[in-house]
């Protein structure tokens, strides 16, 4: 149906989209999570937080989950040299994501203040600890992470988890725990009523000035960080093959795409437009539209990373001809195919039947349902 | 050269978290069923007891859910943190299946799974029975594909090595969905979940009858168990994956290790019963044989050879020396793509290079070969045929106690009802743990029998390893260890608390409930 070269720049976008989807779903959820702690005072206020999301948490990790296996089958190179390089980093994704089911499950089976309590910090960890770690991902691959292969494409990483932490990469980590701590605290705004909306409001301006505070910040620290650029020519549809380009490292290359196409800066405005979108409506009590807006921040800041590094993927800091990007870490043309296949068919269902989930469980989460539901409810 | 410690340590890690993943996995593969037949009778007959059936028994099915869900990320993840050659060198066809399992199944029963605890109040009667029934759809779904892409690491059908990108490409999707191994372990599989999901209902439904509470809500139970539980055992024996066993070699090296065939008989096959494989003379010291079955179950017919395993070695032997031809015409190849001598090398051998990439566990240069090395190479092919032979009969064999045991109460529950039968429920209680460990035996007897290979035939697994430290797989695994054993506490606490404490939990007022447990809301 569609060429080679096509299908990698389609792939570059539906990665994203899927991306976007795990921040806009799983996000919320996150935020929620994050926020669980100091927004619920109470056994029964943290029950009413926790079942806002109760129904929902489960479907949106898929986003997670399907974000993984697409980049397995899209970018199996991405998904091998990431996973496996950032080895720690991805074991404490995984370890902290394994507080969510319990946690949500197993809360409230048992009337014991210290139980309830011991999975409450849980599911703060569960919620909090992923996106700074995305974040500080995101800061490393801006900079380009210490890995090489062999002749048989075998990777190797020779950087260390601690080298991860360092401060762009956590500057990136505050951004995006600040725009999940925004979102869920829109959502939770939308969903409470009362002192716990009222919490939630004043979490998502603080959450909202670090984000437009910390996002400056991040795009002036960019401008004095090297970008990449490929200096040989490249066949865009030819065989994927990593080792068979030259990349050198230059100053300013992560604005070049906004030089070349000036459409694209629309991407970053995007991101502080929903940021400020999102606060004032919160302001005014709208917060369904809130919502939508603080989702808009999210793809803005999300794809103002993917765009900044187009076509790089993950840049290689010790061979940089070794860096990976759309057009050589990607699955063949028959692969790509198939599997675009499958996303326009079930996409489109996937989100028919979670708006209807939606749908059904709509209205606000209050101390009275949980009262009366205190058997089965979260 | 990657060290065997760091391919032993990683075989380990993934060993350990999927047979922990798969101790959740079949209880929800086989309960959501139970759930969809008692909401059905409560749809059609609206009587509230199968209402409550179906809140009780989903209570329980969601705190083993939980786990299954919790473990489940982590197979997700480390195909690409432990086996990044792996990931990296069939990610081309292994991803797809994954990635669509996430698409078409796991957002089906993610989704549903959250109404069909929250939105009983909000839903039509019919309406929240088709939220269970896309549940359990979604649920079974996983299980295909999941089978699917594990049934193409046993008969990698419908792909081709590219030496321009160094891996496996995708050449024939249909082909990698309808190969006939996977479809074989998914019926085979989701059976054995369906036996999970029965027994477990059918135990803890005895122990209330053997107590005599919540007699009505328990009886009904049993009786649903009993009858889903007989129809999934048969389903499992005879569709037994043995059917799928002689297609490919990777089964029937599995077949021939897990049946301790050394020789290759005429056909059709005798059965080993019993037998004490000696692995280094290469024979059995004795066995118990009956004539004819093996043929006859292993290739439904009376005329079709099965190999033994000297046969599949001699076979092996070969394949290597025509791998390492095309191995170092490969290395030619990447120096010089335009080498049109070992272009042509490559091609006449191609299909061997998995055998020849065997010695890679040896040596970096294969101008270094030894007849010697070939030799252990050769060894190597063979999965340790001990392990293979009582793993095997341990599971045939709990299927057939646990096919008496479905029989015997499918058979008492259509007897009228004379107080209970103590021995019946007492054997019934007792069986709880048997499906979980023949699942077990069946995910080692599948997968341990696949070694020396990740991918049959193709990768072997000591080349599929990310290249990591000793010390990292060492934190890793024990910090899997901790978090595990944590889960596996706290989950058996919760499933006995509740089993203990009954119907009486859904605070319908309609139930007993032991009193000391009662405050448990």
């Amino acid at each position: 149906m569609f060429d080679y070269e096509t299908l990698k720049i389609i792939w570059w976008l539906l990665v994203g989209v899927l991306l976007v989807g795990f921040a806009i779903m799983d996000g919320h959820d996150m935020g929620v999570g994050t926020l669980l702690p100091f927004v619920g005072r109470g056994d029964v206020e943290r029950r009413v937080v926790i079942n806002t999301v109760g129904p929902h948490w489960d479907g949106n990790q898929v986003w997670f989950i399907t974000g993984g296996g697409a980049i397995f089958a899209a970018w199996p190179l991405i998904y091998a040299t990431a996973f496996s390089g950032f080895y720690w980093a991805m074991l404490a994704v995984l370890w902290a994501l394994f507080f969510r089911p319990v946690g949500f499950d197993y809360r409230s089976k048992i009337h014991n203040q210290r139980w309830r309590s011991t999975w409450d910090w849980g599911l703060f960890v569960g919620g909090a600890v992923p996106p700074i770690i995305f974040g500080v991902a995101f800061g490393n691959l801006l900079q380009g992470v210490p890995f090489g292969f062999d002749d048989n494409l075998m990777s190797t990483y020779t950087g260390s988890f601690w080298a991860l932490l360092n401060p762009f990469a956590l500057l990136c980590g505050i951004v995006s725990s600040a725009m999940i701590t925004l979102h869920g605290a829109v959502y939770l705004a939308h969903r409470t009523e009362a002192a716990i909306a009222q919490r939630a409001k004043l979490a998502a301006y603080g959450a909202g000035l670090v984000v437009l505070l910390g996002f400056s910040a991040a795009g002036l620290w960019l401008t004095h960080i090297q970008g990449y650029v490929i200096t040989s020519a490249l066949d865009p549809s030819g065989m994927p093959d990593p080792l068979a380009k030259t990349v050198v490292r230059e100053a300013g290359a992560w604005f070049a795409n906004y030089r070349h196409v000036p459409a694209t800066i629309l991407v970053p405005v995007l991101g502080y437009v929903g940021a400020i979108l999102a606060l004032l409506l919160l302001r005014a009590g709208r917060t369904g539209l809130a919502f939508i807006a603080s989702s808009i921040m999210l793809t803005g800041v999300i794809g103002t990373a993917g765009v900044s590094m187009f076509p790089f993927l993950m840049p290689s800091s010790t061979h940089p001809n070794a860096s990976l990007t759309v057009w050589d870490s990607v699955s063949s043309h028959l692969t790509l195919g198939i599997m675009l296949w499958a996303v326009i068919i079930f996409m489109p269902l996937i989100i028919v039947y979670t708006s209807w989930a939606y749908r059904v469980m709509r209205g606000k989460v209050t101390d009275e349902q949980i009262r009366r539901n205190a058997h089965s409810a979260y | 050269m990657i060290s065997e410690h760091l391919v032993d340590l990683s075989r380990l890690q993934f060993a350990a978290t999927a047979l922990y993943h798969f101790l959740f996995v079949p209880l929800t593969i086989g309960m959501v069923w139970i759930l969809v037949i008692m909401e059905s009778i409560y749809v059609m007959t609206g009587k509230v007891i199968y209402k409550d059936m179906t809140r009780f028994w989903g209570k329980l099915f969601g705190i083993n859910f939980a786990l299954g869900v919790t473990t489940g990320i982590t197979m997700e993840f480390q195909f690409g943190t432990n086996w990044a050659y792996y990931s990296h060198y069939v990610g081309d066809i292994f991803g797809a299946p994954l990635a669509i399992e996430g698409l078409m199944a796991f957002f089906l029963e993610s989704t549903f799974i959250g109404l069909f605890f929250f939105a009983w109040d909000r839903l039509s009667k019919p309406q929240h029975l088709l939220v269970t029934i896309l549940m359990a759809i979604g649920t079974n779904l996983s299980a295909l594909w999941i089978l699917i892409a594990n049934g193409w690491m046993q008969n990698p059908v419908g792909a081709e090595f590219n030496y321009d990108t160094m891996r496996m490409e995708l050449t024939d999707f249909w082909s990698v969905i309808f190969n006939p191994v996977a479809q074989a372990k998914f019926v085979h599989t989701v059976s054995a979940g369906y036996v999970t999901g029965a027994m477990f209902v059918l135990s803890i439904s005895a122990w209330y009858l053997l107590r005599g509470r919540d007699v009505e809500f328990a009886k009904r139970s049993f009786r649903i168990a009993a009858a889903f539980g007989l129809a999934s055992v048969c389903s499992v024996i005879v569709l037994g994956d043995e059917s799928g066993y002689t297609v490919g070699e990777a089964q029937q090296t599995k077949l021939a290790a897990m049946e301790a065939m050394w020789e290759t008989e005429p056909a059709p096959a005798s059965f080993n019963l019993i037998a004490w494989p000696d692995e280094a003379q290469q024979k059995n010291d004795w066995a118990v044989k009956i004539p004819w079955v093996m043929g006859l179950i292993g290739t439904r017919s009376v005329s079709q050879q099965i190999p033994g395993i000297l046969e599949i070695k001699a076979k092996n032997r070969e394949r290597i020396l025509s791998g390492i031809e095309a191995a170092k015409a490969l290395e030619k190849l990447r120096a010089n793509r335009s080498d049109t001598e070992a272009k042509t090398v490559f091609e006449l051998h191609k299909q061997d290079l998995g055998f020849g990439l065997l010695l890679r566990k040896y040596v970096t240069d294969f101008d270094q070969v030894t007849p010697e090395l070939i030799n252990r190479a050769v060894d190597d092919t063979i999965p340790r045929v001990t392990p293979m032979f009582w793993g095997f009969r341990f599971m045939v064999g709990i299927g057939f106690l646990m096919l008496a045991l479905f029989a015997t109460c499918a058979w008492a529950t259509l007897r009228p009802y004379s107080g209970k039968r103590p021995w019946l429920l007492k054997w019934a209680l007792w069986s709880l743990p048997l499906p979980w460990l023949a699942c077990e035996l069946g995910w080692f007897v599948a997968e341990y029998g696949r070694q020396p290979w990740t991918i049959y035939g193709v990768l072997p697994t000591h080349m599929s390893v990310s290249t990591l430290s000793v010390g990292s797989l060492y934190g890793s695994l024990a910090g899997f260890v901790g978090f595990y054993t944590v889960l596996l506490i706290v989950e058996m606490y919760l499933m006995v608390r509740f089993a203990r404490q009954g119907p009486g939990s859904l605070g319908t007022g309609r139930y007993s409930s032991e009193p000391a447990l009662a405050d448990a809301h």
